[in-house]
């Protein structure tokens, strides 16, 4: 089989252009038939990450599919913008119902599907960061528990951005939100414990787990394609940018979201009936204040005065990533 | 047939006959034996297809049922007390999209105290949720109202709530006529939804509606649970035809036409006030009884028609809105805003509290000799409550109320006073 080596064009960049890919493993965006499943007319932000997240995902899912798909929807960000009256985005059989019940709503969705014998038609739930890992868990965590049929995608932008950036259980520490201000001796939001979606996910064995974010968008097709392929209850934690809760630039959506990866703060990986399977590796590993400095939400870090024990701290959070999932 | 049966397994039974596809369930008392009774028809295949979900909490049970009856499934749970009002931002969203789902609430007080007994406080606080409303006074009455339920919640596209008596109905063995399948089948079509979330077919439900619009959407839903005054009548009607029993429609009348005191309530304790009425009667007392079974909507028009004549109007209620009194007698005022008659509010029954045919005569007595309040507790122990109010003056760290006043009534052991 004649092959022709994949060239890199964009200068300083990883990324490799469709155009000189094989036909399969062109992205699912180059295909002029695509689904849609999101269209214009929304009303997101310049850069929004979960609008790019949302639609790569739901396009693959939909391709995957054969477009029989229905979603449920949690309140946030990616609702509202979707959905103002009298308009909708949305090209696909489409359930907003609350902020906390998506899981639960999709569980409704395949248990109708499944009483009608519908096997064909399968079920994506999705919700921001604040309707699946603080309101919305233990629905989420009891679909996960019954194995229901039913995909979840959780965007994660890592705080409630939808009511003006508040912390969210997903706010990693350190950054300034609405109510972590940038005052005081700690500045930002407290070092806590963490909350690891994905390793509360792999805890209950559901059938697949992965992350990915909207730097590789790629990447993030094939793991719902691989989703898809499967039965029962599956979760996805994408990292999506939002560059205005996180105060960067909107051109820099895709470089932010790389740079968490390449760090090592957001690791990305695959997980089977709750074992790691697979990690993307780090390319380039990067320092942490790389990542950190490009966002206005960790600007106290830096100024005043450099927070070198802030700075040490989170570093020795990537780097414990690093280490337990093998991103090197 | 007729079978000796108790109200839940009656209602459980019933729901099957309604061919429900699916059934999320979380367990609370008294509603659980309902579930328990339809997981076990659906687990040997009895009920089918149905599929039954064990959910991780009601807010989890409602959940699960907007997103089946969203994809056109029959959907039915079951719940009471704590656990209504734990679903309670779903009970608005599943009317506020329009969903027909129906819902067994085995009516039970809600805490604090925790208390597992029956009184109307749960569906009560949910008056406004936008669910059509209906209170069955006996096991019989459930099991019909079941279907008429299913019925009325689909042709209106409306969540419809049996309210039964928690324990008092529940748990009560008694003589059921249940139906057959075929009799449920004639009254009871296929589900067809307005709105369904198809593939073939894609549409948006839930969308945001800003102020443009959002008058316009309640407005609808509002017309929508009115057509429900001349729905329920109608289908009441007709499932008397089919079922050989009288059904009451939206309210029902007790030896009221030319009674000059009418006794006013929900539920269960018709049974007693009926028979009060009674002992009353042969005294030469003018009295009768009127029976609310839709309590949303709220039948103005039949109330004003009931209670017009009267010159005393009594109303006995399992609920109180704390800080005002009534909340049936607050709407049974507005029916007969106008009229001479005087109305009366009676708290009774609260967590469980027995009604007794006696209380009842006693109450008539005492309003007929003009010494009934406006506003009267049933029964209430004032000593026990001047005791703890005493308490409270005397000390500012006086301590719990209901953990003192049940060391006054000596149910628990008696600590230091």
């Amino acid at each position: 089989m004649a092959t022709r080596p994949i060239k890199f064009y964009q200068v300083g960049s990883h990324a490799a252009g469709n155009r000189l890919l094989d036909p399969e493993l062109r992205s699912v965006a180059a295909d002029p038939n695509r689904s849609n499943a999101i269209t214009k007319g929304h009303r997101a932000c310049q850069g929004c990450g979960e609008a790019l997240g949302a639609r790569y995902a739901l396009d693959a899912a939909m391709r995957a599919t054969g477009g029989q798909l229905i979603a449920a929807n949690a309140t946030g960000c990616l609702e509202v913008f979707s959905t103002p009256y009298p308009e909708s985005s949305w090209q696909m059989p489409w359930l907003h119902s609350l902020f906390g019940n998506a899981p639960a709503v999709a569980t409704g969705i395949a248990a109708a599907l499944k009483a009608k014998g519908r096997s064909d038609v399968r079920v994506v739930g999705q919700g921001g960061d604040g309707g699946t890992v603080d309101i919305g868990l233990a629905c989420l965590s009891g679909m996960f528990e019954r194995n229901d049929d039913v995909l979840y995608i959780c965007y994660d932008n890592e705080a409630y951005m939808n009511t003006g950036v508040q912390r969210s259980g997903s706010t990693p520490p350190a950054a300034r939100t609405m109510t972590t201000q940038a005052v005081g001796e700690e500045p930002g939001n407290v070092f806590g414990q963490g909350k690891s979606m994905p390793r509360i996910a792999m805890a209950h064995e559901i059938p697949y787990v992965a992350t990915a974010t909207v730097a590789d968008l790629r990447d993030l097709e094939a793991k719902v394609e691989r989703a898809m392929e499967m039965r029962g209850a599956r979760y996805l934690h994408v990292l999506v940018t939002c560059p205005l809760g996180w105060s960067c630039e909107a051109s820099a959506t895709i470089e932010v979201a790389r740079l968490a990866k390449e760090t090592g703060l957001f690791p990305v990986f695959e997980a089977i009936d709750g074992e790691v399977s697979s990690v993307s590796k780090i390319r380039r590993r990067r320092p942490v204040e790389e990542y950190l400095e490009l966002q206005g939400r960790y600007k106290h870090l830096f100024k005043p005065t450099r927070r070198e024990d802030v700075l040490a701290h989170i570093q020795a959070i990537a780097d414990r990533n690093i280490e337990r999932y093998g991103l090197l | 047939m007729l079978e000796q049966l108790e109200g839940s397994r009656a209602v459980a039974r019933t729901v099957a006959l309604c061919r429900p596809e699916v059934i999320p369930a979380y367990p609370i008392s008294p509603q659980t034996h309902i579930v328990e009774a339809l997981s076990a028809m659906v687990k040997s295949g009895e009920l089918a297809p149905c599929e039954f979900v064990n959910v991780e909490s009601e807010f989890g049970a409602m959940s699960v049922a907007i997103g089946a009856s969203a994809t056109g499934a029959r959907s039915y749970t079951a719940t009471s007390s704590q656990g209504l009002l734990y679903m309670a931002e779903a009970l608005y969203n599943a009317s506020g999209l329009g969903l027909p789902i129906v819902m067994t609430v085995a009516n039970r007080a809600i805490g604090a105290p925790i208390n597992i007994w029956n009184d109307h406080s749960d569906s009560m606080s949910q008056r406004d949720s936008g669910w059509i409303q209906l209170y069955v006074e006996s096991n019989q009455e459930a099991v019909d109202t079941h279907i008429l339920a299913f019925r009325l919640a689909e042709e209106l596209s409306l969540p419809v709530m049996v309210c039964m008596d928690g324990f008092i109905l529940t748990h009560a063995y008694e003589r059921i006529d249940l139906p057959s399948a075929e009799q449920v089948d004639g009254f009871l079509p296929a589900y067809e939804p307005r709105q369904v979330l198809d593939p073939a077919e894609p549409v948006t439900i839930g969308a945001l509606v800003g102020p443009e619009a959002f008058t316009e959407v309640k407005y609808l839903a509002h017309v929508k649970q009115m057509q429900a005054l001349d729905l329920i009548p109608e289908l009441s009607r007709e499932l008397s035809g089919v079922l050989g029993r009288e059904q009451d429609g939206l309210l029902r009348r007790y030896r009221c036409e030319d009674a000059e005191t009418i006794v006013v309530a929900l539920g269960s304790v018709l049974g007693t006030i009926e028979d009060a009425v009674d002992e009353l009667r042969e005294r030469g007392v003018s009295i009768g009884a009127v029976g609310l079974k839709a309590f949303r909507p709220f039948p103005l028009e039949d109330v004003r028609a009931a209670l017009g004549h009267a010159a005393r109007v009594i109303v006995i209620e399992k609920a109180l809105a704390l800080g005002i009194g009534g909340i049936v007698s607050q709407n049974v005022r507005i029916a007969i805003a106008g009229s001479a008659a005087h109305v009366y509010t009676v708290i009774a029954g609260l967590g469980g509290r027995p009604i007794t045919a006696a209380s009842v005569c006693r109450l008539y007595e005492d309003a007929a000799a003009e010494r009934l309040q406006p506003l009267t507790f049933l029964d209430l122990n004032s000593e026990l409550v001047e005791r703890e109010l005493e308490r409270t003056r005397a000390r500012r760290r006086s301590g719990p109320h209901a953990e003192n006043m049940l060391r006054d009534v000596g149910v628990v052991a008696a600590g230091p006073v």
